[in-house]
């Protein structure tokens, strides 16, 4: 004859813990036994609810007067009698009583004897429900916290053991994850010639989601390296492996660089992570390479740069769980001030350990830390910065080859450009060397290859202690001299020359040095810079002498 | 790669015509350079001159497009002048004696005005 419904139930406790659900719930016909009414729900924000709220006792279904759907429903299922249970001025539930089986109405003594039952019934209800919502929360706390240890456990796993020794460098790692585990990885993978790839990688949101994507983005980025060469290639294969699986309003940020621990040479793409910062004898600079983050959108390409990390230098891949740290105040770490710490200190670990002591004054004793914090650096021992016996060695920077089609010099002359920065020429020679680079490979294109893209030009990179040489190389070895006539502006202003014809005239007049070889089948010209001008350095001499 | 095809405007500032030249300056910028050298003489200038203020790389096809550009100049009667080269590029105009044949100017004033260095 009683019955509390367990949809009513299910209702009412949604009201109490999920009441910014506006929506009535349909009312579920459900297969009543016999003498049982059928479920029905209240909405919460029927009028019904703030009516038994308020109610005394029983209320007497059949003569109340309310525009009210539940109210609708309950006579419609043949209710005649309400009895709020309320405990502690909170209604947990109601008795929705059919008629008595004597077919009599319900007297003044069931209504005493019900209001009774009702006021035992309440606070025994509640307590149920009480215990029932906490042994949910205490659930889902626990659910978390599972989720939490697997997502650190996908994440530990996922990292380097041990970092790879490098004969003059020092590189180190460090990974902090954030009480709510973000995304953050590295990794660093030795390459095939002794070079060694280095990542550095954020995953957008957080737990486990985040972490299945990084070690999906790890596995393919180390299949990837292993087959290709340039950083760009591997970003832009990465990115479509992700793409199609990439779970909606996630992407993954991401480095990766080749250092050839030879010759110092660094390369890499960025797919829209935060910028390294390579600390150099003229302070700390950026390194800049645009590339949208893995996992937006099919089809990206990814600029390459590169750069000779020096004896002395570092190098600093970060994640942004350092920059965007807060101070109590809501203030930021920020990027001046990272790029200033690069500047000050030393690399390598101990770079890391001054980072994390400004950070820490920087964030206050108590903070919780926000998220992740990854930093790997990479430092270049200074010792190598003297040459015994005073041999000059030589270094190959770089060998690298474009295609041979029009406009590709600006190609060379920029690759070369990034390369040789670093040494140190000052701005108006490497503008002179940019150019003479730029026409020594138009040259090369045009009259020994023809212009035909399936014959490349070579360019070689190559430094000595106080000077860098650029070999450029085409396949037009047994062509006859290019250039000889010497341009006349008059002659070729008075029709007696052709208007062009400059090239050769402005790369001799731009390096300090060139030299043309053949072998009969490749044709190379090597221009030669002195890092320090040698009109300069003759001068100084003069100067002392006197 | 960072090569930018030559877009070129023609404006009219006190009787002289003043070509704008935007991007690079190579191969690529011949046809661009003619049609803006073509509408730049209309109505024979006092002079034509050359903004490289907003110009980019500018190679050795580039230097010869600018010998043309003076030849055509030089059998019209109608002085060149230039402004907003870089010291690199004044440089390399220096070395081929490009700067013997058209005034190198720092601006814009000076170059409209035909106050040319040389005879300051």
């Amino acid at each position: 004859m009683t019955t509390l419904t367990g949809s009513f139930r299910r209702r009412f406790l949604g009201r109490s813990t999920e009441t910014t659900r506006p929506q009535r719930e349909s009312t579920r016909p459900v297969a009543a036994p016999k003498d049982e009414t059928v479920p029905v729900d209240i909405a919460p924000n029927d009028p019904l609810l703030a009516y038994l709220q308020s109610a005394s006792g029983a209320v007497d279904v059949e003569t109340l007067e309310l525009d009210s759907p539940a109210l609708a429903d309950l006579k419609a299922a043949g209710v005649k009698l309400a009895v709020p249970l309320v405990s502690q001025g909170e209604l947990i539930g109601v008795l929705n009583l059919g008629p008595r089986r004597s077919e009599q109405d319900y007297s003044t003594d069931d209504r005493k004897l019900l209001d009774n039952l009702a006021a035992q019934a309440a606070p025994a209800l509640r307590v149920g429900q009480l215990v029932r919502q906490q042994q949910a929360e205490a659930a889902t706390r626990q659910r978390f916290q599972q989720e939490l240890e697997v997502a650190k456990l996908i994440q530990q796993n996922f990292l380097p053991k041990q970092l790879p020794e490098l004969a003059g460098w020092q590189l180190a790692a460090y990974y902090r994850p954030a009480r709510e585990v973000g995304g953050d990885f590295y990794d660093v993978i030795p390459l095939s010639d002794g070079r060694v790839g280095l990542v550095i990688g954020d995953v957008t949101d957080k737990g486990v989601p985040a972490a299945l994507v990084m070690a999906a983005t790890r596995s393919v980025l180390r299949a990837s390296v292993q087959r290709l060469v340039d950083p760009g290639v591997v970003l832009e294969r990465v990115n479509e492996h992700l793409c199609p699986d990439m779970p909606e309003k996630m992407f993954v940020t991401c480095l990766y660089g080749v250092l050839d621990p030879g010759s110092g040479r660094f390369w890499f793409a960025n797919a829209g992570h935060d910028l390294p910062y390579v600390k150099t004898a003229d302070g700390s600079i950026e390194l800049r390479a645009r590339g949208m983050p893995l996992g937006l959108m099919p089809g990206m390409r990814y600029e390459e740069k590169e750069m000779v990390l020096a004896p002395g230098d570092s190098l600093l891949l970060h994640s942004d769980g350092v920059v965007e740290a807060h101070d109590p105040e809501g203030g930021m770490f920020g990027f001046p001030r990272l790029k200033d710490a690069v500047a000050r200190y030393p690399g390598g670990g101990e770079l890391i350990d001054r980072v994390l002591t400004e950070l820490h004054e920087h964030t206050g004793p108590d903070s919780e830390q926000e998220d992740d914090i990854t930093m790997v650096t990479l430092a270049r021992s200074p010792s190598a910065a003297h040459p015994t016996n005073g041999v000059a060695t030589t270094h190959q920077l770089v060998e690298f080859e474009v295609p041979s089609a029009e406009g590709n010099e600006r190609l060379a002359l920029e690759r070369v450009s990034s390369i040789v920065t670093p040494l140190g020429l000052d701005e108006a020679r490497l503008k002179r060397l940019e150019t003479a680079v730029g026409e020594a490979t138009m040259n090369a294109m045009e009259h020994g290859n023809g212009y035909h893209v399936d014959k490349p030009v070579k360019v070689r990179v190559l430094t000595e202690s106080d000077l860098v040489r650029i070999q450029i190389s085409d396949l037009g070895g047994g062509a006859p001299e290019r250039e000889a006539e010497q341009p006349d502006i008059e002659a070729k202003l008075a029709g007696l020359q052709r208007p062009r014809g400059w090239g050769l005239f402005l790369i001799k007049n731009m390096v300090d040095e060139s030299n043309e070889t053949s072998d009969g089948a490749q044709h190379t010209l090597e221009l030669v810079m002195h890092l320090v001008d040698p009109a300069d350095d003759q001068s100084e001499g003069d100067h002392d002498h006197q | 790669m960072t090569t930018s095809d030559v877009t070129t405007g023609v404006r009219r500032r006190d009787g002289a015509a003043v070509i704008d030249l935007v991007g690079d300056v190579n191969a690529r910028a011949e046809g661009s350079l003619d049609e803006a050298w073509e509408e730049a003489v209309r109505g024979q200038p006092d002079a034509v001159v050359l903004n490289f203020e907003t110009a980019g790389y500018i190679n050795s096809t580039g230097i010869a497009l600018i010998v043309g550009l003076l030849a055509k100049a030089r059998a019209r009667s109608i002085p060149i002048r230039a402004y907003g080269l870089t010291p690199h590029y004044r440089e390399i105009f220096e070395i081929t004696r490009l700067a013997d044949f058209l005034a190198i100017n720092p601006d814009e004033d000076s170059a409209v005005r035909g106050a040319e260095e040389n005879d300051s």
